[in-house]
């Protein structure tokens, strides 16, 4: 795939009148400001609980194997917040990979049923091969995640789908997905006792060794989200003009769909099906960075960890001293901003 | 298609067509009922039960069937006849074939209110009061979101989706607070079954179908054809549009809270009865009381089914709805694209 002639024709040109060169720089010192809130997020995340932390104590925990905080923050709240750092920055980078490809801004891997396909996918693994460990499941996961990706995109519609029609395509794949995981829930007791913490979406099972495993798929999935970035703006401006500009349509969808598998596959596999991250962050980055893939992306992978841990940690705050999971939290945040999203009229259109 | 003139100036239209349809589907949900009350460790022929059930045969007899099987078939009839009526109004209201409760939203709020009355330790009396609660308070709430300037089909559809994902969060925490038997209980509720019903959940759902079904068949009918030829159309024909398609809504959501709150919400009859009717009478615009015949028949064979598939092992109604529902969904939408009409 050749470079674009020149990267300055490629620039979405709708965020107001500064010059290229300081609309740079005040969107890498925005990036730099977003990771300085990451780092305080995460700080938080490890802090907070039936054991409180200052930064100071959760730096000693970190470094020094003597200081009282070592056994807590590395064996309990360090697994917990990585992998909410990866699922986080997984949901949210393939959230804007979702609605850059369907031109749609209702894609959210929750909504569309990709996550649901994950579910079903290790709710069969469990209940009739006797899968139980990350390691087997994973595997699964990603088949359903890919099954569910290629098949919501061609149902609804691929690139000509209105918003309205891809939503309801997933709502209705998602529907016969969760129907058929409480059968198998109730055919086998067993599996409704693992899965019912699991389809709520929880960062709470976490140990270090799921994020050591999960690790590769979100890496690659991020290193090919983020190299995607470009293609994808070319394919904005439409197919026939993208291929001018010397990306290949076909393939760049096929390797944005692969890039969705493996972000929201491992992401699922590791903590459940997580909704509405995909779908909020993208938007509010976008409103900071315009429409911009190239720097969409890199933000969307800094804020969306913020807001899933932040969601985690308020979980953890409001049921003191149990917890709410994190995919409630977000559920509950998210709904709301969902439904403000639906009724602009824009939105719905003629209907 | 034949219009009778009847004095006075009024005019009745008949569809021959639907009309067979429906009487079929009548006498295959009773067939199908009496081969299922024949049915089981005690087994009956037809006849039998035909005799037992217009008063004949032996006290025994008389006991399997009007105490023990009865009412699970009746039950099974009516929740199906709700469902297709529902789902028929949601469908011509949303004007999409996938607007139906499963989709909407309903089934999640039904389920929402049922698992909080497990999770509070309640019977099955509060149980189904909380299906029915929570299947009417999720209706007003998704009205009221989405009837700000206007009702549109699609708005209703995408607030539905957007409250299905909320109560989907929730329902997964209530089921984590529960204990693993009313988890169980709950799940179980759920998938939609009609395990050991009696009496006591066919008559609620029978006295609310007196009153609603009459109220939409007779009371809207005719004008619900003319509502999904558009807003301003069906004002310019002399329809109340905002009253009626509250009315409508109205009982669309009663009927399914009620069928929910008696069996649980069976997935996806609602969705797949008013297309198998349309199908098959091929008539234009919506069909409620061939659909409510096509639900009934559905729910019946599906329960029929779901006992003796596979020997030994009694699967809940539910899970084969959900199963031929979900295989039909997804040829549903392949073939909907097809034609653009999603």
């Amino acid at each position: 795939m050749s470079a674009p002639a020149s990267a300055q024709e490629l620039e979405p040109r709708s965020s107001g009148e500064r010059p290229p060169a300081a609309r740079t720089a005040l969107r890498a010192a925005g990036l730099v400001g977003s990771l300085l809130v990451l780092l305080a997020v995460l700080t938080l995340s490890i802090g907070v609980g039936a054991r409180q932390l200052s930064p100071g104590e959760v730096w000693q925990g970190l470094v020094d194997s003597q200081s009282a905080a070592h056994a807590v923050v590395h064996q309990m709240r360090l697994p917990r917040t990585l992998l909410g750092l990866l699922a986080g920055a997984a949901l949210g980078l393939a959230g804007g990979v979702m609605q850059a490809l369907t031109r749609n801004p209702l894609a959210d891997p929750g909504l569309l049923g990709i996550n649901a396909g994950a579910a079903a996918a290790v709710a069969s693994a469990g209940a009739f091969l006797g899968v139980a460990t990350f390691d087997g499941y994973v595997w699964f996961a990603l088949a359903g995640t890919a099954t569910v990706a290629a098949l919501v995109y061609a149902v609804g519609g691929g690139r000509g789908a209105t918003p309205a029609r891809l939503a309801l395509a997933g709502a209705a794949l998602n529907a016969a997905l969760y129907s058929y995981v409480s059968a198998v829930m109730l055919l086998e007791a067993a599996s409704l006792e693992r899965m019912r913490f699991w389809t709520v979406g929880s960062l709470a099972s976490a140990q270090s060794t799921t994020v050591v495993k999960v690790l590769p798929f979100i890496a690659v999935g991020l290193v090919l989200a983020l190299a995607l970035a470009r293609p994808l703006n070319a394919l904005a401006l439409g197919d026939d003009s993208a291929r001018a500009l010397g990306a290949r349509p076909a393939l760049v969808r096929t390797a944005a769909i692969a890039a969705v598998t493996l972000l929201c596959g491992a992401a699922t596999a590791a903590c459940g099906p997580i909704v509405f991250v995909g779908l909020m962050v993208p938007h509010l980055v976008r409103a900071l960075t315009g429409p911009d893939l190239r720097w969409m992306f890199p933000y969307c992978a800094v804020l969306a960890p913020v807001l899933l841990l932040g969601a985690d940690v308020l979980g953890r705050v409001l049921a003191r001293p149990g917890e709410l999971q994190v995919g409630i939290v977000t559920a509950v945040l998210g709904g709301p901003f969902f439904l403000y999203f639906v009724n602009r009229a824009k939105m719905v259109g003629r209907s | 298609m034949n219009v009778v003139r009847l004095a006075g100036g009024r005019s009745v239209l008949l569809r021959p067509r639907a009309a067979a349809v429906g009487t079929g589907l009548v006498l295959l949900a009773a067939a199908i009922g009496v081969v299922s009350i024949g049915s089981g460790d005690y087994p009956m022929s037809p006849a039998e039960v035909v005799r037992t059930l217009t008063g004949g045969g032996d006290p025994a007899q008389h006991f399997i069937v009007n105490e023990l099987r009865l009412p699970r078939v009746v039950t099974a009839l009516l929740v199906g006849a709700a469902l297709g009526l529902a789902g028929a109004l949601f469908q011509s209201l949303t004007r999409n074939p996938l607007g139906s409760p499963d989709i909407l939203g309903f089934t999640q709020g039904a389920a929402a209110g049922a698992f909080l009355a497990v999770v509070l330790g309640g019977g099955s009396l509060a149980l189904a009061g909380g299906a029915m609660a929570g299947g009417v308070l999720t209706g007003v709430v998704i009205y009221a979101l989405a009837s700000r300037g206007g009702l549109h089909g699609y708005r209703l559809v995408l607030t539905g989706i957007g409250c299905t994902a909320i109560l989907t969060g929730v329902n997964g925490y209530l089921l984590t607070r529960a204990q693993l038997m009313d988890a169980a209980r709950a799940m179980l509720w759920f998938t939609g079954s009609l395990d050991g019903r009696g009496w006591e959940e066919a008559v609620p759902l029978l006295a609310g179908m007196a009153v609603l079904v009459p109220v939409v068949l007779l009371g809207c009918g005719r004008a619900l054809p003319v509502l999904e030829m558009g807003d301003d159309l069906a004002s310019g024909l002399g329809v109340r549009v905002r009253r009626l398609r509250l009315v409508l809504l109205a009982a669309a959501v009663l009927l399914t809270s009620l069928a929910a709150a008696a069996a649980g919400p069976v997935a996806f009859v609602a969705l797949t009865a008013p297309q198998v009717a349309r199908r098959m009478t091929k008539a234009p615009g919506p069909n409620p009381l061939v659909s409510m015949c096509t639900g009934a028949a559905l729910l019946v064979g599906a329960d029929w089914a779901a006992q003796r598939l596979f020997a030994g092992h009694q699967l809940p109604v539910g899970v084969l709805t959900g199963l031929l529902g979900g295989g039909y969904l997804v040829w549903l939408l392949i073939v909907q694209r097809r034609s653009g009409r999603i």
